[in-house]
């Protein structure tokens, strides 16, 4: 029962937690935000999407199920620091190799525990995502609050570049269904292996390309459809990626998820603008304006689409969320591309949204625009 | 979609007494989806046998039948009534239960009745286990391996394909009653005869036992365009094996992957929709093996059911109110999240707190029944706490049980190998035998292989011990801070808002980071108290001199990711972060408090107590007073906050109150909410005795407590003062005496003189009370009352054998006092009013008689200066009226007389507690119905099987019912009826009564000869019977040979059983007649003037129909005649 803390998180607004150091040894600076889901830590940690970010857990107990081998979404985990309010002490799942503590410890990401996390959650939602600091090392948070300060915002910053692929490789077809022999090429912005789990259990062959694959190497891959990934950070700033985009529309069916959404946005000649704390859970309501139905999404977006500013009326609003009625898919009305704000691979959160995929297959197949 | 047009009237069906596994859950979903209808603009028709509840309250139906649940009666009121629709889904398994029997025999068909909610056939996939399995088959779900069997011997030969240990499983039944696990073919042999007789189809399932496998539930909501949302997922602490209801719970799951909880959620959706529930909500309960994962499918409830209470109140989604509004067409994205407000009620909510429920037993009242848990629901309540970590939520839950107990603490054991008995087989306190076990050094991985306990849950338990040990290590360092700092450092009140540290010495400042740890973890003051070795006080002004009080958070369904607008709180203690330059503090969670424009009261902001978790004693009637006073304070426009613990309740719904505090109702907790909401005044004596006995802590703390002064509390309750009360007045007391010792107690008794009443002090529900007719005796059970309530004298009355006792309700404002309703006991003196059949109005004595009742109750209230509720108990032996018990408080009979008089009895005396006088709320005269209105209690004697069913002066009865009419006779059939007694119209009856009855049997017997029946007596009765020239045939006694009335009990030759205990500790076969008798459910009549009644039922019965009427047509006949 020490006086003194062994770490301390530190908000650029002056707000600091002491809280039990856990996880690498360290100081780690990016943007904090706030995730709902009560499950799936381990899904999120391995989510390249987080890059930039520290990611603070709203429910309390954290690393119950410890970590397995399986359960992860690219091949390290990208958050920069890791908030929770009470880490496990032991793993507590037939899956488990390891608790999340050794996990965290041997990927290097410095995190806390014992922080108030809903006080953390509250800030947040009043005052908007803030730039902060987690250090295990630093004993003074006036010091950590001068250098978060100092710490670059990532709006207008490319994160893609972070964590899209060296070079394409291949994820072969795990079932010989619908989309057989059909081929899929991943515009990688920092895919989750999910994504490619759904297509290969589709029948499709999957090649992932580098997010600055140009569109001619992307046709010469004979893609009979084109998935434009999740990733993370601001989409306005991944300007090749959009140059690329607007080269592909008309030449082959595609589906953006995410950021890959976001980016076809932007392609269409539309804006996107930054949410005020961004929507991270895996319970969000959205409804199909084509059925009427209601799915329970995973969500993951700091940016969103302006719909309404894409020019020439091609793009028709298909997704809303019923929470703020922000934009969460559209579709061109002559060409053979869609796209959805969240995330149809889930993992973590509801299934619900799977069926998107079954529409691409469609889609690739000729079946629907 | 739209709300549907095409109907318009639609009936609900209660789920009637409060009984084990169907509590005041009912209450709740009923009252919500009541409200949620009208709303809307629909009518809504109400029946429910329970007069206990807020949905039978006149105002929250159209039309109310306070009717017994059967399909007979509910087929009368449908011919009545013609409702358009019939919503079966919100009155647990008997609402269920009567729509299959109202289909079955056309009803529905013939009247033209929509079911809406789930048809039918969904009903009968979910309940029929065959259909079940087929269904679960056909979406490729697995579920235990299982077959059914119609009769023993198609049993017999299942059992040995599956083989043992194998779970027996009876079809439509509630609670899993007659259900177990077999282990040996006789074990088989038994459990599944009696669940072949209890199930309503005779039907029962054999499987393979999933004991030990982690155990999970899901609570699911479907709407007519197919939407489908999880409200809450609950993880059981207790493994499969222990029903849970009986089970420790937690929400949300802990120990499943995000992928294990979709593979789960992806099946409850699946099964929602196959089992074919259109709208509404359904709990599926999932069973996984802990070591290879294995998902198998244990059971679905295609209703709101126990666990969706739990569930509500554990997200804050009201699940009965929107699957009302989802049954008339909605679909959840119409509806808005109430907590929210800007939200639609179509997600999942997210949750950033751990819930804990924790069962509450009643083994005390049963000593003989078998205390180990198993797959038969036997606890009688629950509580459930909220706290920011498992282990702050368990601790919170486990003083909030009320059982003594300051939070998780040890039980002594002999050894070892008792320890591991205690381990293996779950009982009550198995939760406290672990603790036991950590300290005896006992590993994680041992304690798990005996309890299959999950490893998350006992590493929390172990880290808990560890954190215990040290807070003990640190009780030298703790008591020079502690004695130091209460009454000097006095906390700065900006403190809170810059985060500095306060001024404190640095060992001030050490010993107040160890305080703010223990409190983390749950540590009450008590408990810290005792390892500090100093009073609670001391830790509690310690506490606010160095602020470490309690963060007080929001439960808003979304994990602070929108605002909430609905004030629902538990407490829970952070560690408050710094604010360095230009940090500003979040705004507060705390709604703006809004400022009352109080009527006629001086009074701006009430707290109202609640009763904790339901017990023997204490349970739906108080809360329902609670309600009250929460509906008439905020009609006064006075701000009102609720603190209760109990998920079961509708004072815990957050639309009950102004302000929901869902927190343990103990000193410190209360207090805690004192300091920060400020009241005018709490409401101490409507939540029964829980808040009763804070009272004087409250008070010494200096908080008002509204209503009757202390110093009448204690007039009536301290035994010397309240004599001398009566001396003053001139009333008559049976002579009494109070004993501090054994020696003492014998004295007394003598003194006064056999048979006397033994009971201790400070006790609900006749807790320990028995009455002694020889020294003997009195050692025995003085002994036991000396035991449960130990340093308090136990006290002895003048026991007035053959008397009539009478219960009053009064209601006064200090100075006008008026006399609820009058209730005559229909069983002699003797058994506790709670259990005893009572009428009212009073339909045996005479007027005098009443009027003396009444002169001396209001002389009694005068004295005393009652300001709110007040019961009497009083004797009335040849003619003359004694006291027995002045109770300054709501008694469990509060609503029975406001349905009965149709006076609100608790709003008006919560408005008198406001200042409010009874004049001026037009109630200066006592109202005498032109009707008869009876009470009967419900025993849970079928739970326990084997332990004896007499009535006596310990209270034992979980729930009450209410029967209506205009004569007494059908009033009481009504009341028998709703109370699951049968009485028969032909056939025969057993007769064996005891000594001093036997005299009396005789008028009782030549009734039933002449109704018809023919009669049964052991040799005694009949040779009496004989003498009058009755028909009795002899029969043998158990011991006496074969065949003797077990066997005709058991073949079912016999329709009625009067059996009167021949003394207080009745003879084994006396006993086995009885328990067979109860657990095959043939009526049981234990008092002669319990026969007298029956018999006049019958013979009304026989006389002419029943006949339904709605509780507002009766309330018309008092205003008509007026």
């Amino acid at each position: 029962m020490s006086v003194h803390p062994s770490a301390w998180l530190v908000l650029e607004d002056g707000t600091a937690f002491a809280g039990n150091a856990i996880g690498a040894s360290g100081e780690a600076f990016g943007e904090a935000v706030f995730h709902t889901g009560m499950s799936g830590y381990q899904e999120i940690l391995t989510d390249p999407s987080y890059k930039g970010q520290i990611v603070c857990m709203t429910y309390p107990h954290i690393g119950n199920y410890g970590v397995n081998e399986e359960d992860v979404e690219s091949r390290r985990p990208w958050v920069e620091g890791f908030v929770v309010r009470d880490l496990s002490p032991i793993a507590s799942n037939h899956r488990a190799t390891e608790t999340l503590d050794a996990y965290l410890k041997r990927h290097g990401i410095v995190a806390i525990s014992g922080v108030d996390t809903r006080a953390l959650t509250l800030i947040l939602r009043q005052q908007g995502s803030l730039k902060a600091v987690v250090s295990t090392t630093e004993s003074d948070p006036h010091k950590l609050l001068k250098r978060v300060r100092a710490s670059k915002d990532i709006v207008g910053i490319d994160l893609v570049k972070d964590v899209t692929a060296d070079k394409a490789y291949e994820w072969p077809a795990t079932s010989t269904a619908s989309g057989a022999r059909k081929r899929i090429t991943v515009m990688d912005f920092g895919v989750k292996r999910n994504i490619l789990r759904h297509l290969a259990s589709r029948g499709f062959h999957v090649t992932v390309v580098p997010a600055r694959t140009s569109a001619s190497e992307v046709l010469q891959t004979k893609p009979n459809g084109v998935l434009l990934s999740n990733g993370p950070g601001d989409p306005a700033a991944v300007t090749y990626a959009v140059e690329t985009i607007r080269k592909l529309m008309g030449q082959v069916p595609m589906m953006g998820i995410c950021l890959g959404h976001q980016l076809l946005g932007l392609a269409y000649g539309g804006e996107t603008f930054k949410l005020k704390f961004g929507h991270h859970g895996a319970n969000h309501p959205v409804q199909d304006l084509g059925t009427g139905k209601v799915e329970i999404t995973s969500q993951n977006h700091n940016f969103a689409v302006r719909v309404e500013s894409i020019p020439g009326g091609k793009v028709a609003l298909t997704h809303k969320n019923l929470n703020d009625g922000t934009v969460e898919g559209m579709r061109h009305t002559e060409l053979p591309i869609f796209s959805i704000q969240y995330h149809p691979e889930a993992s973590p959160g509801p299934h619900d949204a799977c069926y998107l995929f079954d529409r691409f297959v469609e889609s690739v197949n000729g079946g629907r625009k | 979609m739209p709300k549907r047009t095409d109907i318009k009237k639609i009936m609900i069906i209660g789920s009637g007494p409060i009984v084990i596994g169907q509590a005041c859950e009912f209450d709740y979903s009923g009252t919500q989806a009541c409200k949620a209808l009208r709303e809307e603009g629909y009518s809504v028709i109400l029946v429910n046998s329970n007069p206990a509840t807020i949905m039978t309250d006149p105002e929250v139906a159209d039309r109310t039948y306070i009717e017994p649940i059967t399909a007979e009666i509910v087929e009368k009121i449908i011919e009545k009534e013609r409702p358009d629709a019939l919503l079966p889904t919100l009155g647990g398994q008997t609402a269920l239960n009567v729509t299959v029997q109202l289909a079955e025999r056309g009803t529905l068909d013939r009247f033209n009745v929509e079911l809406i909610g789930a048809k039918i056939d969904a009903i009968k996939r979910a309940e029929d286990r065959s259909l079940f399995k087929k269904t679960m088959e056909s979406i490729g779900l697995e579920i235990p391996k299982a077959s059914h069997a119609h009769t023993l011997e198609e049993a017999q030969s299942m059992a040995k394909a599956t083989g043992f240990p194998c779970v027996i499983r009876p079809s439509f039944t509630l609670g899993g009653s007659g259900g177990g696990v077999a282990y040996n073919t006789e074990e088989f042999d038994r459990i599944a005869s009696r669940g072949l007789e209890l199930s309503l189809t005779s039907e029962i399932s054999v499987e393979e036992s999933v004991a030990g496998w982690k155990e999970f539930e899901l609570e699911v909501m479907r709407d007519r365009a197919d939407n489908v949302v999880i409200v809450c997922s609950i993880e059981n602490v207790d493994p499969m094996g222990v029903h849970t209801g009986d089970s420790i719970t937690v929400a949300p799951a802990q120990t499943l992957s995000d992928i294990e909880y979709q593979q789960m959620r992806n099946a409850a959706i699946k099964i929602i929709r196959a089992i074919g529930v259109e709208t509404g909500g359904s709990n599926i309960q999932f069973a996984v093996h802990p070591d290879s994962g294995r998902l198998l499918v244990i059971e679905m409830n295609p209703r709101v059911s126990r666990s969706s209470a739990l569930a509500s109140k554990a997200t804050g989604f009201p699940i009965a109110k929107i699957a009302a509004k989802l049954a008339i067409g909605y679909t959840l994205d119409e509806l808005p999240n109430d907590i929210t407000g800007l939200t639609p009620a179509c997600f999942e909510p997210a949750i950033d707190y751990v819930v804990v429920k924790i069962p509450r037993f009643a083994f005390e009242k049963f000593p003989s029944a078998d205390p180990t848990l198993g797959i038969q629901m036997k606890s009688v309540g629950e509580t459930m706490a909220i706290g920011r970590t498992f282990i702050e939520a368990l601790q919170k839950g486990l003083r909030g049980l009320e059982i003594k107990r300051d939070g998780w603490e040890a039980i002594e054991v002999s050894g070892p190998d008792e320890l591991k008995q205690k381990l293996a087989i779950p009982t009550a306190e198995r939760i406290f035998y672990i603790k036991t076990a950590l300290k005896s050094g006992m590993s994680i991985d041992d304690i798990y292989a005996l309890t299959k306990i999950d490893r998350w849950f006992l590493r929390h338990l172990a880290a808990l011990l560890i954190e215990e040990e040290a807070i003990a290590a640190s009780a030298d360092q703790m008591r020079s801070c502690l004695d130091a700092s209460v009454g000097s450092a006095v906390a700065s009140p900006s403190r809170r808002d810059t985060g500095l540290p306060p001024a404190q010495s640095a060992q001030q400042q050490a010993a107040a980071q160890i305080l703010r740890r223990a409190k983390q973890f749950g540590f009450s003051d008590r408990q810290l108290a005792k390892l500090w070795g100093v009073d609670a006080s001391t830790i509690r002004r310690t506490r606010e001199a160095w602020d470490i009080v309690p963060t007080y958070y929001l439960v808003d369904t979304c994990a602070a990711e929108f605002e909430a607008r609905t004030p629902y709180y538990y407490s829970t203690y952070e560690q408050i972060p710094l604010r360095l330059e230009g940090a500003v503090a979040p705004a507060p969670e705390a709604h703006p408090a809004h400022a009352p424009a109080a009527r006629g009261s001086q009074v701006r902001k009430v707290m109202v107590l609640g009763g904790g978790p339901n017990r023997i004693g204490q349970g739906i009637e108080f809360d329902y007073c609670c309600v009250h006073a929460a509906f008439a304070l905020r009609e006064l426009g006075i701000e009102v906050i609720m603190v209760n613990s109990n998920p079961e309740t509708v004072s815990t719904d957050y639309d009950t109150s102004d302000k929901l505090y869902f927190e343990p109702v103990t000193l410190e907790d209360v207090l805690n909410i004192v300091r920060r909401e400020k009241p005018d005044g709490v409401i101490v004596q409507f939540g029964g005795q829980t808040p009763l006995n804070l009272a004087t802590g409250l008070a010494q703390e200096g908080v008002p407590i509204l209503g009757t002064p202390a110093s009448s509390v204690d007039r009536a309750e301290d035994r010397e003062k309240f004599k001398q009360l009566l001396d003053e007045l001139a009333i008559r007391q049976p002579p009494s005496g109070t004993a501090l010792n054994m020696e003492d107690a014998k004295l007394t008794a003598r003194a006064i003189g056999y048979p006397c009443l033994v009971r201790p002090s400070y006790v609900l529900g006749g807790r320990a009370m028995e009455i002694v007719y020889d020294d003997e005796q009195l050692k025995l059970f003085a002994q036991r009352a000396f035991d449960v309530s130990p340093g308090f004298p136990v006290l002895i009355d003048k026991f007035l054998e053959d008397a009539i006792e009478v219960d009053v309700d009064v209601v006064g404002d200090g100075e006008t006092f008026v006399v609820g309703g009058i209730l005559e006991h229909i069983e002699e003196a003797g058994i506790h009013s709670g259990d005893s059949a009572m009428v009212l109005p009073p339909h045996t004595l005479n007027d005098d008689t009443l009027e003396e009742i009444r002169r001396t109750a209001i002389a009694l209230a005068k004295a005393l200066g009652i300001i709110g509720l007040m019961n009497i108990q009083c004797a009335v032996k040849d003619d003359t009226v004694y006291i027995l018990e002045v109770n300054p408080r709501a008694s469990r009979t509060v609503p029975f007389v406001s349905k009965a008089v149709g006076v609100p009895l608790a709003k008006i005396a919560t408005r008198a507690m406001a200042g409010i006088k009874l004049k001026d709320q037009g109630l200066t005269q006592e109202i005498t119905p032109p009707y008869m209105a009876v009470k009967e209690s419900v025993f849970p004697f079928q739970r326990f099987a084997g332990v004896d069913i007499i009535l006596g002066p310990e209270m034992r009865s979980t729930g009450e019912v209410m029967g209506l009419d205009e004569a007494f006779g059908p009033a009481f059939v009504k009341s028998q009826i709703a109370a699951g007694q049968n009485l028969p119209a032909t056939g025969t009856v057993f007769l064996s009564v005891k000594n001093r009855d036997k005299r009396s049997v005789i008028l009782v017997a030549q009734q039933l000869e002449a109704l018809g029946f023919s009669l049964i007596a052991t040799q005694g009765t009949a040779k009496v019977l004989q003498r009058y020239g009755i028909h009795a045939v002899h029969v043998n006694k158990i011991h006496e040979g074969r065949p003797n009335i077990l066997d005709k009990i058991k073949n079912g030759e016999v329709q009625l059983v009067i059996n009167t205990p021949s003394g207080r500790l009745p003879r084994a076969d006396e006993v086995q007649i009885r328990s067979a008798a109860a657990s095959l459910g043939i009526p049981c009549i234990t008092t002669l003037a319990g026969a007298q009644a029956s018999v006049n039922g019958i013979a009304s019965l026989k006389r002419s129909p029943l006949s339904v009427k709605p509780i507002q047509a009766y309330h018309q006949m008092i205003a008509g005649r007026a």
